[in-house]
């Protein structure tokens, strides 16, 4: 016996109070996204070009951008949802694949069947060899994590807006994706409910560890989340050439993060003049 | 997708004051036309027997015609007719819409031509099935089944062209495509059209029936019709277009049974 396995999580001695811990719903194997000069274009108009960086496992990666500017072209080139993009993409050592099953998207809208239940719309994004009592135990874990315990029998229609986005959500963390791509999961939220979905994916990622990239175009909610923030935008010169990376920032100190800090502060009026947008 | 809806429970179940509150509702305006009916028959005596007989002169018909077992074969042939034709032109009908609905290819195929045949009237086939088919059982199906084809072809079709291509995608970003991804979203999204376009279809098998019978037949409810007409029978004339009546309304309301079990179920 010499040390212990190298995938085994740090476990504290037994008589730790162990239900303090999240308990981690998902431990995927997180894993990193390498774009090399990823481009797109819709019938000879260039969306993106020349995207390059890598994205590490486990970490969060903010993408913000204006509108239009290919945040989400990029998110769907990851998720396998678009293959129509140029350049290479790798997931982990891998190149992407069409709806490629290593990732799980959650859509701006919740995109949930009308049809089913909470529960049953959960059961969507289980692995499909998944067994039938080992998929029931990760619902029942997915429904307690974002709360939906007491509402999984109810309709998509017969819950609010907040929490189909929590279910959608759910869903996506079903499969254990190594890497969730969210694309402006939180737009469609009132302020309030954005702030308690902000807090929930941060736990989310404590307990799971899994690599996120984050479409959003509101920058707080970037610099709060993120651990680095890519800025993509089109060069002042000429708007038709595409978007590109912009500037590529590390988010200083560790979530959760003060809103009111001074680094911030700066980094965030930094980004808003990425945006094109003055801070005042 | 809807984006945001207030959580509430169900709205609280409207206490039924009577058992069967609903059907007496619904029973009181056909009572009130009998009523009606009987008043200016009978008391008021506004017609004469042979213009408009008397309510209990048509149920006399009816029960005339129980005696010798021929109204029970009239209907029971009609009914088989209207299921028979039902039956075949509906399956036709799901058959096609959802191949034409689910692939690009054979919609720009075959979309075009089954457009063309729609926009023929369907009682303009009477002619032709006439010389091919003749009018025995076959024809008199073969003809509602084409009634009841369109309307269910036409709903199957175009829901399926129109189920939410957000849903779909998400269904594929989760692995799912081909049967499985028609089962658990395709399907299950077109089910309130697809009964719209059953019930509808099934109206329309009634008519064709009625449209066949009064062609050429030897039994039937339509052949009631035409024969009490030739004989001056007012009396069974009324009667067959009541039980056309109440026939039409019982079918619908079995298939509006297995609507609403499919809709809880789907919807």
């Amino acid at each position: 016996m010499t040390s212990a396995p190298a995938l085994e999580q740090p476990v504290s001695t037994a008589e730790s109070a162990e239900p303090e811990l999240p308990t981690p719903v998902v431990a995927p194997e997180s894993l990193s996204v390498k774009f090399n000069d990823v481009g797109r274009a819709f019938g000879g108009r260039t969306v993106l070009r020349n995207v390059t960086m890598t994205v590490n496992p486990g970490e969060v990666v903010a993408i913000l951008g204006a509108s239009g500017c290919g945040k989400s072209t990029l998110l769907r080139a990851v998720g396998g949802l678009d293959v129509g993009f140029t350049g290479e993409l790798l997931i982990g050592d891998r190149a992407v694949s069409r709806y490629d099953e290593r990732t799980a998207v959650g859509f701006q809208e919740p995109r949930l069947l009308p049809w089913r239940s909470i529960r049953r719309n959960i059961e969507l994004g289980l692995p499909r060899d998944l067994e039938k009592s080992a998929g029931k135990a990760r619902v029942d874990e997915l429904l307690d994590l974002v709360g939906l315990s007491d509402r999984a029998h109810l309709r998509p229609r017969e819950i609010s807006g907040g929490m189909a986005q929590r279910a959608s959500l759910a869903r996506a963390l079903a499969r254990q994706p190594g890497v969730l791509l969210l694309d402006e999961p939180f737009g469609a939220l009132d302020a309030l409910t954005r702030l308690k979905m902000q807090d929930l994916l941060m736990d989310v990622h404590a307990s799971t560890g899994t690599t996120v990239l984050l479409v959003t175009h509101d920058v707080n909610e970037a610099m709060q989340l993120a651990d680095r923030i890519l800025l993509l935008g089109c060069p002042d010169s000429d708007p038709a050439e595409g978007a590109t990376v912009k500037s590529l920032v590390t988010v200083p100190g560790t979530r959760p993060r003060n809103r009111a800090s001074q680094d911030l502060a700066r980094l965030g009026s930094q980004l808003y003049a990425g945006l094109g947008v003055d801070s005042h | 997708m809807t984006t945001t809806l207030a959580t509430q429970s169900a709205p609280p179940r409207r206490a039924k004051s009577l058992p069967g509150g609903r059907i007496l509702i619904g029973a009181a305006v056909p009572l009130l036309i009998v009523g009606v009916w009987w008043l200016v028959t009978g008391p008021l005596n506004l017609f004469t027997a042979t213009q408009l007989p008397a309510p209990q002169s048509v149920i006399e018909a009816g029960v005339g015609l129980l005696d010798g077992g021929a109204l029970f074969a009239h209907v029971g042939v009609s009914v088989q007719r209207v299921l028979l034709g039902f039956l075949f032109g509906a399956a036709a009908g799901l058959l096609l819409g959802s191949l034409l609905g689910l692939s690009r290819i054979a919609d720009g195929l075959l979309h075009p031509t089954v457009g063309a045949f729609r926009a023929v009237p369907s009682l303009a086939w009477v002619p032709l099935i006439l010389l091919w088919v003749g009018i025995g059982e076959d024809g008199k199906v073969l003809l509602i089944a084409i009634g009841a084809f369109f309307p269910v072809f036409t709903s199957v079709h175009s829901a399926l062209r129109h189920v939410d291509p957000h849903l779909v995608e998400a269904g594929r970003a989760f692995g799912y495509h081909g049967t499985r991804l028609l089962t658990a979203v395709q399907l299950p999204a077109v089910v309130p059209p697809v009964f719209s376009g059953l019930r509808l279809a099934l109206a329309q098998s009634w008519l064709f029936l009625v449209a066949a019978e009064l062609l050429a037949s030897s039994e039937g409810l339509g052949f009631l019709l035409i024969e009490s007409q030739n004989n001056g029978r007012v009396d069974r004339l009324l009667l067959a277009i009541v039980l056309l009546a109440i026939l039409g309304k019982i079918t619908d309301a079995l298939l509006g049974v297995i609507e609403r079990k499919a809709l809880k179920t789907w919807a």
